[in-house]
């Protein structure tokens, strides 16, 4: 780890003036659990680090009916909150279909967000090569070991994956993310802010240096209260996702009135699939509609050596999850 | 401020990179708490930060400061072991004994997590206010801790005779 | 100093053909002790009780001592910086950042390290201990991908860290044999100084004339050992004199393949290791100590080092992928005319030996005719080593699967086909079993598994999304008992006895097991026996390997035993009620010794000592030569069982019951033998499912260098394990008891393959079965 100055913020305008005085090379510190773990990987170098997780922790209703959600509230407290559990179960299932007990006690949902890609060549500071940590220096996944990478959305690049579950609900949820900047407070809509590679693979977000997440903002959204997340992983837990779907499926007199989906493990950001649900809209609740309209999204698709499976797998588990919420109303827990 | 270690008052590093699992084992010399991958992937450091359960090694002791840490030296009273440690030995819930007191730290934690209501990947009925635990949920809730020597299914049935209350199919409902 | 070369592999493949000639010619007489282990025949001691191991209070408290955790006053912390080419030469190093960094005490390189001897490697004598023989730090050359090339001491670990990742080296690539196109020449393997290759008639040409024939590839990729303690030392020099607390399943190999390396006496190196934190055959002499004990030499302090997860990865071999073809031929009866099972594995210039995969086949099944080879093929990589069940655990993948296969081609049931072919003596060497009750075992798993509920028609079993099917297969692991058994018993005057060996403790339960045995062969409670292992300065030259180290260490003592009860009676003398008895005539029992058909003729060992005037009695011997495995064919055997389910629309599969039908000879401990069944088949559980070592073949560079990415079975992943066994005694073993370290992970990655074919209707080959190859 690279020595650095370490500072404790207890409220968002001092932490925004903290990062300010301390550029460049400050960071946010949220839970520590992806930052610490890259700081020793030397991955990230920061020389200053400004700790935030004494910032809101709060989870309050709106007055619009939806949630604001603090960004130091830890994964766990989101995942057991009475209304998350009653209202949003997708962003419930997500948090808790992530890491481990442990880590979801510490990360907070700033820091869930934030999180940086579990690319083997990403990490591998010493001996591979990787735009997204060096721009520039080429990329050894594309074709090297990609089972883990994306199909959807990747560039020339970078073919890494975001990691998390949570993001995964909160991008179909439709979220807005709460920023304060030296510019001063602004807001942003959650798709919006993590940003595809393109050539610029070193920038997840579209977040400018020391713009600091300060809350996520959820709509009240009825749909969600019939809602499901589903992770598929190479062992039953503790992996991070090939693929998963976080759906919302509403469905009157056997047609689709409304849907919310979005995708984890397939691209370098949670993935919306925009295609797949204006297929679905006004159509039949049946498989062939479901299979259709994961079809359409997944023609985009263009897998990598490893990772074609997810073309399939992908389609799916989509299709697995609609029927279940078609179903049900409900979709069940995991395996 | 400084952070309290099983009840004791200590001071914090001067380096902000020591890791609380560091501080513990090289700084404190309580070295029950273990390190199997310094990288968040194993659970060996897992210690609990006013009753929760985190990993000591993803920590900066920094961080912690005026919290309460408990570690697997601070979890039996008196002298005596644990409910949970003396299970262990009866059910043989580990081998080589090195990923044990974070099994054991870990296990306390989830009770009280159980007891919360605190939902998993394996919970079916999110509204529910109690949880029914299968010896799945509780596989589930333990999965952030590897074993290599293959003490899963003792240490199952160490923490379920421990906590028959909290861990009993149902028991809950 | 002896600089070990290729040619003591072949001198120790002479000796024991002389040693088997021997045999042959004196059959028995040369046996241990010419008669069973009267143990084998005690009903009612402490053998075969579940007793809870002796060091659970000090594990479950966190306060059994690790490597890493002595600490040294003036003690400074380890770095080490790993190559990023898999070959060619170092052209520049710079270490001025490194070594003005805060709290640096050295940074070593090849330019400055002290110039060493070559490592002795394993199994190139008797106590060679080093998984790779490269001269590390010693020129400038690079070997592998991953090779230390610099070691930083620092007053902290944070500052060493740092300092490491502050030196930069420039190197001069050259072309590496990276992967088996591009390898470094092919060979047939050699094992123990024997070829990897077996010969029984023609079996190409039984195999083209049978009637009922399979033929297929199977792949298994690199493992690691992944034990959950990161490999470390905490040394110090004390004037010529070097001290290492260890973490090594071989103290007494460590001790004197350091001062080989040192140019030192074997008693000035002193290695202590009373814990370790698994091993699973990854624990033994690699770079890292030796790195550490010439940096504390150089820089006058003690270190401590404490490889990363990483550093485990780059500086400690695994087990090598292998590429296995079985080509198995049947008349219409289903009796096998014919088994090929040959392939190919990766190992390096500097490793003992490589996957050994055809060993489990060598002793399988009876067929007319066998050809069996290893052809191993010279890459540039970390050296390939031994990982729990070295040969058997991917050998029996290949083995196992291709019998089920043929079963399903003969439409059989796969249980009877192995039991049809079972041998009534060893297929390849001709001797007979010491014990083999495989079929004991499989009627009775069958029967507790249910076997009769399996529809053998694949894909016939769903419930909702998941497809249930059930498989089994047969595991197998040889008997071992190395040379250099010793151990010393130590009465003292209150009758209590210490038991001195230098074995080892990584899970095993060694204390635990040696306190049963000893107190069953000393007629002494359990409280009045204590065991000392761990310490290269104990007796014995006692691998923690090859599942011997119980076999080993029960013959010395039980050796010592006999040589006790020789000098106890002369201290006895003529006013003990004993006087006159001779050895043959008398036995342990009550904490003293009686005349075996008169037992009120008795004196216990208290008394006998107090007469004498004695505070202590110790008396030390060795085991002799392991000549029963060369008169009889031994190995452990075990039936698995297995259900999986199978997830129709993702392919995840997950393991629902599982079943291990054990003949391992007698048991001696229930709980703890257990868990090794359990932990074995555990570790069979994530070969079959998802373990696997990554190895860019582009340069030769591991890429799975965490436990996020090389996944380990989780607590959800492992259901609960049933475990039953024959108990049936082995004459011809210490106590009649044959190695159970190592079975587990046999055969069970084939009983899971099977089960997913019998779920699924696909027949994976390609190793491991991770959802993808489902869909």
């Amino acid at each position: 780890m690279t020595p650095f100055t370490y500072v404790r913020a207890t409220d968002a305008q001092t932490a925004v003036r903290l990062a300010d005085s301390r550029h460049p090379g400050v960071r946010y510190l949220g839970g520590g659990t992806n930052l610490v773990d890259l700081m020793r990987e030397t991955v990230e170098r920061p020389t200053a680090l400004v700790d935030v997780t004494g910032l809101s922790n709060e989870i309050t209703e709106t007055d619009g009916g939806g949630l604001l959600i603090g960004a130091a509230v830890r994964n766990t407290a989101l995942a057991e909150h009475r209304l998350v559990r009653s209202r949003y179960p997708m962003l419930a299932r997500a948090i808790v279909a992530g890491a481990s007990p442990q880590i979801r006690n510490m990360a907070t949902v700033a820091g869930n967000i934030l999180q940086r890609t579990r690319c083997a060549y990403f990490y591998d500071q010493a001996g591979s090569r990787c735009n997204k940590r060096e721009p520039g220096q080429g990329c050894d996944a594309i074709d090297g070991f990609n089972r883990m990478h994306a199909i959807l959305g990747a560039s020339p690049s970078c073919v890494a994956t975001h990691p998390s579950d949570m993001c995964v609900a909160l991008a179909a949820l439709d979220a807005t993310v709460h920023l304060n900047t030296a510019q001063g407070e602004r807001r942003l809509p959650f798709a919006d802010l993590h940003r595809l590679p393109g050539d610029e693979p070193d920038r997840d977000t579209v977040l400018q240096p020391g713009d600091l997440i300060t809350a996520v903002e959820l709509p009240a959204l009825p749909l969600a209260a019939r809602s499901a997340y589903r992770k598929v992983r190479d062992r039953s837990s503790y992996a991070f996702a090939l693929v998963s779907v976080a759906a919302a499926l509403a469905v009157e007199n056997g047609t689709v009135t409304d849907v919310r989906l979005a995708l984890g493990g397939v691209a370098p950001k949670p993935w919306r699939p925009l295609a797949a649900e204006r297929a679905l809209r006004g159509q039949p609740a049946t498989e062939a509609v479901f299979r259709a309209a994961a079809a359409a999204e997944l023609a985009a698709a263009e897998p990598l050596r490893d990772n074609a499976f997810k073309v399939e797998l992908a389609q799916r588990t989509i299709v697995a999850v609609l029927g279940e919420l078609a179903e049900n109303g409900l979709a069940g827990g995991g395996a | 401020m400084g952070i309290t270690v099983n009840g004791t008052a200590v001071e914090l590093p001067d380096d902000p990179r020591v890791s609380l699992l560091d501080l513990l084992r090289d700084g404190l010399h309580l070295s029950g708490t273990k390190k199997g991958c310094d990288q968040g992937a194993c659970g060996a450091c897992t210690v609990l930060v006013d009753g929760q359960r985190i990993l000591s090694c993803l920590a900066l002791a920094v961080q912690y400061e005026g919290r309460s840490v408990t570690t697997i030296e601070g979890l039996g009273a008196d002298g005596a072991l644990h409910p949970l440690q003396q299970a262990f030995i009866e059910h043989d819930g580990f081998q080589c004994g090195y990923c044990t007191p974070g099994q054991i730290c870990s296990a306390v934690a989830m009770i009280e997590e159980l007891r919360r209501g605190v939902p998993s990947h394996l919970t079916v009925d999110l509204a529910a206010a109690a949880i029914p635990c299968s010896r799945d949920e509780l596989r589930e809730r333990m999965s952030g801790n590897l074993c290599r020597c293959g003490a899963h299914n003792g240490i199952m049935d160490a923490i379920a005779t421990t906590y028959p209350a909290e861990t009993h199919p149902g028991a809950a409902e | 100093m002896s600089i070990v070369d290729k040619g003591k592999e072949a001198v120790q493949g002479i000796a024991q053909a002389v040693v088997k000639k021997a045999v042959e010619l004196a059959p028995g007489a040369l046996l241990p002790g010419g008669r069973p282990d009267p143990l084998i025949r005690r009903q009612h001691g402490h053998i075969g009780k579940p007793v809870s191991r002796v060091d659970g209070p000090l594990k479950v408290r966190g306060a059994a001592p690790f490597a890493a955790e002595v600490a040294l006053d003036g003690m400074v912390y380890a770095a080490l910086a790993y190559s990023t080419i898999a070959r060619g030469r170092i052209a520049a190093i710079d270490t001025a950042l490194a070594e003005a960094a805060p709290g640096v005490v050295l940074v070593m390189t090849h330019r400055n390290a002290p110039r060493l001897n070559p490592p002795p490697r394993f199994l190139t004598g008797d106590k060679a201990a080093a998984g790779d023989d490269s001269p590390i730090m010693q020129d400038d050359r690079v070997r592998w991908n991953g090779q230390p090339v610099a070691l930083v001491l620092a007053d902290s670990q944070e500052q060493a860290d740092h300092a490491r990742s502050l030196i930069r080296v420039t190197y001069a690539e050259e072309p590496a044999a990276t992967s088996l196109p591009t390898a470094d020449g092919c060979e047939v393997g050699t094992f123990m100084g024997e070829p990897l290759r077996a010969v029984v008639g023609d079996a190409d040409a039984a195999f083209a004339a049978a009637p009922n024939k399979v033929e297929a590839v199977y792949r298994t990729p690199r493992h690691n050992h992944n034990a959950l303690e990161l490999h470390a030392a905490t040394l110090v020099w004390r004037g010529d004199e070097l001290f290492v607390h260890d973490a090594t399943q071989a103290v007494a190999h460590t001790a004197w393949s350091l001062a080989q390396i040192f140019g030192l006496e074997e008693a000035q190196v002193h290695v202590g290791s009373p814990f370790v934190g698994g091993g699973f055959g990854g624990k033994g002499l690699w770079p890292h100590q030796i790195l550490a004990a010439a940096a504390a030499r150089l820089a006058g302090r003690p270190v401590r080092i404490v490889l990363s997860r990483e550093g485990v990865y780059r500086a400690v071999g695994g087990r090598s992928p292998t590429e296995q073809r079985v080509a198995l031929g049947a008349d219409a009866d289903g009796r096998l005319t014919a088994i090929i099972h040959r392939g190919v594995t990766p190992k390096t210039r500097h490793s003992p030996m490589p996957e050994p995969f055809i060993l489990p086949t060598q002793s399988a099944y009876a067929a007319e005719t066998i050809a069996l080879e290893v052809q191993t093929c010279y890459l540039d990589m970390v050296a390939n080593t031994f990982m729990r069940a070295p040969g058997e655990a991917v050998g029996t993948v290949a083995l196992e699967c291709a019998i089920d296969e043929l079963a399903e081609r003969l439409g059989m049931d796969p249980i009877e086909l192995r039991i049809l072919n079972e041998p009534d003596k060893d297929p390849i060497s001709g001797r007979p079993f010491s014990s083999r009750n495989i079929v004991a075992a499989y009627r009775a798993g069958a029967e507790r598994f249910g076997w009769d509920r399996r529809n053998p028609v694949p894909r016939s079993r769903r419930e909702g999304e998941w497809l249930v099917g059930m498989g089994c297969a047969t595991a197998t692991y040889p008997y071992h008992r190395m040379p250099g058994g010793a151990a010393r018993i130590t009465l003292d005057a209150a009758g209590r006895a210490r038991i001195d060996a230098a074995a080892h403790e990584m899970g095993m339960g060694t204390a635990t097991t040696h306190t049963q045995v000893a107190a069953d062969r000393l007629g002494l409670p359990l409280e009045a026996v204590s065991v000392r292992y761990g310490d290269s300065s104990l007796p014995g030259v006692i691998l923690a390997g090859g599942s011997q180290q119980t076999a080993s260490v029960g013959l010395s003592v039980m050796m010592a035993h006999q040589e006790l009860v020789g000098e106890l009676l002369k201290l006895a003398g003529n006013d003990s009620p004993l006087a006159g008895l001779g050895v043959d005539e008398v036995e342990s029992a009550d904490a003293g010794l009686r005349k075996r058909d008169e037992p009120d003729r008795f004196e216990s060992y208290a008394s006998i000592l107090a007469r004498s005037g004695r505070s202590e009695l110790a008396v030390e011997s060795s085991a002799p030569m392991p000549l029963e495995t060369m008169h009889w064919s031994m190995h452990s055997y075990g039936a698995m069982f297995c259900e999986v389910r199978v997830n129709a629309v993702t392919g995840e599969t997950r393991v629902s019951r599982f079943l291990g039908s054990f003949d391992c000879g007698r048991i001696i401990n229930p709980k703890t033998a257990a868990s090794q069944f359990r932990g074995g088949i555990i570790m069979g559980l994530g070969l079959a499912l998802m373990e696997e070592t990554q190895f860019d073949e582009r340069n030769g560079r591991i890429m799975t260098r965490n436990l996020s990415d090389y996944h380990l079975p989780v607590h959800l992943d492992v259901p609960e394990i049933d475990v039953i066994w024959t108990d049936i005694p082995d004459p011809h073993a210490p106590m009649g008891a044959r190695g159970i370290g190592e079975i587990g992970i046999t055969g069970t990655g084939a009983a899971v393959a099977n089960a997913i074919h019998n779920a699924t209707g696909r027949r994976v080959r390609d190793f491991p079965i991770t959802l993808d190859k489902l869909l």
